[in-house]
């Protein structure tokens, strides 16, 4: 299939576009979000939350019986909730560290989801059937129904967002310099938090709880390696949270017997090697090309400073030298021809012949604007 | 033995088994590292089997917890870039490695017992079906194995405790001794690879999870002797096996699920009631301290105006309200607290230090 097929398809077909849809929702929603989370060092949060959604489901749909989307949501989104003020509780009451209460809370609401659903899987009703695609999310089976469930309350998050941007930001950059202005920094905290937990549950039938927390890290994390800025980088994680989310979602509903999950983790991860690897200023490419060139420099201006030293000695800036002196006092570390040349093509020394090279008058000038400080290369 | 006993027995192996490096990852904060390598190894488990098409295979353990290691290194990398924190390393690295291992399950190994559901809840109830012989005797599989895990993981810590005590409470003074921290570190994250890989079979990987830091944090809020908290922290996970084994069979539902709500319940019954660093003994010492120091600061008051004219205004107990800020009922039932402590005597309204009184008055501002 060629793009325009699929383009063509994604707007026909009507699982395609739902599930394209859905997925772009969660990823726009969990991106944005995500990206507070990470910079406020609450990437793990997001794992702890997601799982211990898990027996909110359940529990939702033992009281109604019904599985639609707001009820289930619900469920989620309380346990959720639950599950942040346990871990709150436990470590302010207790000297138990944040990472220890993270495991708890994330291990003990998910055991207690899965004793709940296998409690309910082995009676004799076939109403509860589809609830275990909440463990790796099953994009195939999102309805339109849920789709504008998703989309009202991730755009409900977002938006609740963008009104409180400023807000957010001084929050995660310097609380104490928003509590100094009388802004309700706790307040301001619990919907931050609770708006993640938004985030996280409209992802939960389609992602999964169990990788869900990686929406929340991955397209945050890739958005972080483009720029400094919080709102570029926000906007950023939301696309390459629609990106996996869109990206993953459709292969995994091509696919036969894949979960929506792994797919769609899969795919954010791409995102994010590429980001660490090729982006510009922080990716790992640039910077080892940018030290590389560093080093290059740091040689040339050695090679200039040992010509200008012995240009001193000899009290006559055009006198030449061999290049085997040179070599000599850069103590054999190579590349000095190469350095000549290159000091060559900026006019600043010259070759009189025969392996010998002297200063020329502006590389006598540069050199003592450089060097005449008595500071060493 | 029955099957229910034997179930029971593999819970508690298991259990022990997963709270002995639990207690080392809560004290060294690396909680979340069991979490990242109770996930991966499910890579290193699929990624051997795809070589050696055997599931029964010993060399399954070792490359399990090899990909345990790697997850461990991975993290490092990744934190070493600085491009990331490390909780976001962590958090990038286990779901991209937990996926592949998921989705190269459901593409090629269909029909083997190795299916994402099992990973995840894991089946103590089928284990009694899958036996071995040993010296003649008839055991479980589980069994077998979670006790050479378990043996292990003692062997380990008895032979390393000195240096894995020093390195968790010290790293300063350990790297000063020459101990390596890198060593101890990665000794301990395959011990904790080597339990994962083990308990995978039965509790499955997030179940790991609970059993490795939910006893292991409980111990903590009851001792401060790293022996006791390794001992409570088996108890505790032993005592949570077999009450997560009777509660699964009341609810006919998931044993590892159960156990991992156990060892919830009784973090929380710890929780509560630890003695010392329990809510319940934290409060009661708090409001102790509350009416120690208000004990106190009446007694400087009065000592303050012990001889001066302004004692008879003073030493009122309605003007305690006044002065102290105290409410009028605090100020009676301080007041009678007071008396009882031998601290001031009353006669009227007025009150007066005793000797004792003094006393503490005099102590407390030499301070």
């Amino acid at each position: 299939m060629n793009l325009l097929e699929w383009l063509n398809l994604l707007l026909t077909d009507y699982t395609l576009r739902t599930v394209a849809l859905g997925a772009a929702t969660l990823g726009v929603t969990s991106g944005a979000l995500g990206t507070f989370a990470m910079l406020r060092r609450q990437s793990l949060l997001g794992d702890a939350m997601s799982h211990a959604a898990l027996p909110g489901v359940i529990i939702a749909f033992m009281l109604t019986g019904s599985k639609s989307p707001e009820v289930l949501m619900g469920g989620a989104a309380v346990a959720g909730i639950l599950g942040t003020l346990t871990l709150i509780v436990i470590t302010r009451y207790s000297r138990i560290k944040e990472d220890s209460a993270l495991g708890i809370v994330l291990s003990v609401f998910f055991g207690f989801g899965l004793m709940l659903l296998t409690f309910l899987q082995r009676n004799p009703d076939a109403r509860q059937a589809g609830l275990s695609t909440f463990l790796f999310g099953q994009a195939a089976t999102l309805l339109e129904r849920d789709v504008w469930v998703m989309g009202i309350f991730g755009g409900g998050a977002l938006l609740l967002m963008l009104i409180f941007w400023k807000e957010f930001k001084l929050l995660s950059f310097d609380r104490d310099f928003g509590a100094s202005l009388g802004l309700p920094m706790v307040m301001l905290d619990v919907l931050l938090t609770t708006l993640l937990v938004v985030a996280i549950v409209i992802g939960l039938q389609a992602v999964g709880v169990v990788l869900m927390s990686a929406m929340v890290v991955a397209p945050a994390a890739a958005a972080r390696q483009w720029t400094n800025r919080l709102g570029l980088m926000a906007l950023l994680a939301a696309i390459f949270g629609a990106m996996s989310g869109v990206g993953g979602a459709m292969i995994s509903s091509t696919g036969e017997g894949l979960s929506t999950g792994p797919v769609v983790v899969l795919v954010a991860s791409g995102i994010v090697i590429v980001s660490l690897f090729l982006a510009p200023n922080r990716g790992l490419v640039w910077s080892a090309w940018r030290r590389q060139k560093n080093r290059r420099q740091l040689r040339v201006e050695t090679v200039l400073y040992d010509m200008y030293r012995l240009a001193q000695q000899h009290d006559d800036w055009d006198y030449p030298h061999e290049v085997a002196v040179l070599q000599a006092m850069n103590l054999n570390q190579g590349g000095v021809r190469n350095s000549l040349r290159k000091l060559a093509e900026r006019g600043l020394v010259t070759e009189k012949g025969n392996g010998l090279w002297s200063l020329t008058q502006s590389g006598w000038e540069q050199a003592m604007n450089l060097f005449k400080k008595g500071g060493s290369a | 033995m029955s099957a229910a006993v034997e179930i029971q027995l593999i819970a508690v192996v298991v259990a022990a088994a997963c709270a002995l490096p639990g207690v080392f990852l809560v004290l060294r904060r690396m909680a979340m590292m069991s979490d990242a390598i109770s996930h991966t190894v499910l890579l290193g488990i699929v990624l051997t089997f795809f070589v050696l098409r055997d599931l029964e295979s010993p060399w399954l353990i070792l490359g399990a917890a090899l990909m345990g290691v790697v997850t461990v290194s991975l993290v490092e990398l990744l934190n070493g870039t600085r491009l990331v924190k490390e909780d976001a390393a962590i958090g990038l690295v286990f779901p991209a490695l937990f996926s592949v291992a998921v989705i190269l399950i459901s593409k090629y190994a269909h029909g083997v017992h190795l299916d994402s559901d099992a990973v995840l809840l894991g089946e103590l109830a089928f284990a009694p079906f899958d036996r071995w012989t040993i010296l003649g005797i008839d055991l479980p599989h589980a069994l077998v194995v979670m006790s050479g895990v378990l043996i292990l993981n003692i062997i380990f810590i008895a032979l390393f405790y000195k240096e894995l005590k020093l390195a968790t409470f010290d790293a300063g003074l350990a790297a000063t001794l020459g101990l390596s921290p890198v060593i101890v570190h990665y000794g301990l994250m395959t011990i904790v690879s080597i339990t994962a890989v083990g308990a995978f079979d039965a509790v499955g990987a997030i179940l790991v999870v609970a059993m490795m830091i939910t006893p292991a944090a409980a111990a903590y809020l009851l001792t401060d002797k790293l022996e006791w908290m390794l001992g409570w922290s088996v108890l505790l996970g032993a005592a949570s096996g077999v009450s997560g084994y009777w509660l699964a069979a009341w609810l006919d539902a998931n044993i590892a699920g159960s156990m991992a709500t156990m060892t919830g319940v009784l973090f929380v019954v710890v929780f509560l009631v630890a003695p010392e660093r329990g809510v319940v003994a934290l409060a009661r010492r708090r409001a102790r301290q509350k009416w120690e120091f208000a004990q106190t600061a009446l007694a400087i008051h009065l000592w303050h105006h012990e001889g001066t004219p302004a004692y008879a205004e003073e030493c009122r107990v309605e003007h305690l309200t006044e002065h102290m800020h105290w409410e009028a009922d605090f100020a009676e039932a301080l007041v009678q607290r007071a008396q009882k402590a031998g601290v001031v005597t009353r006669r009227g309204n007025d009150l007066y230090l005793t000797d004792n009184g003094r006393l503490l008055a005099r102590e407390m501002l030499s301070y």
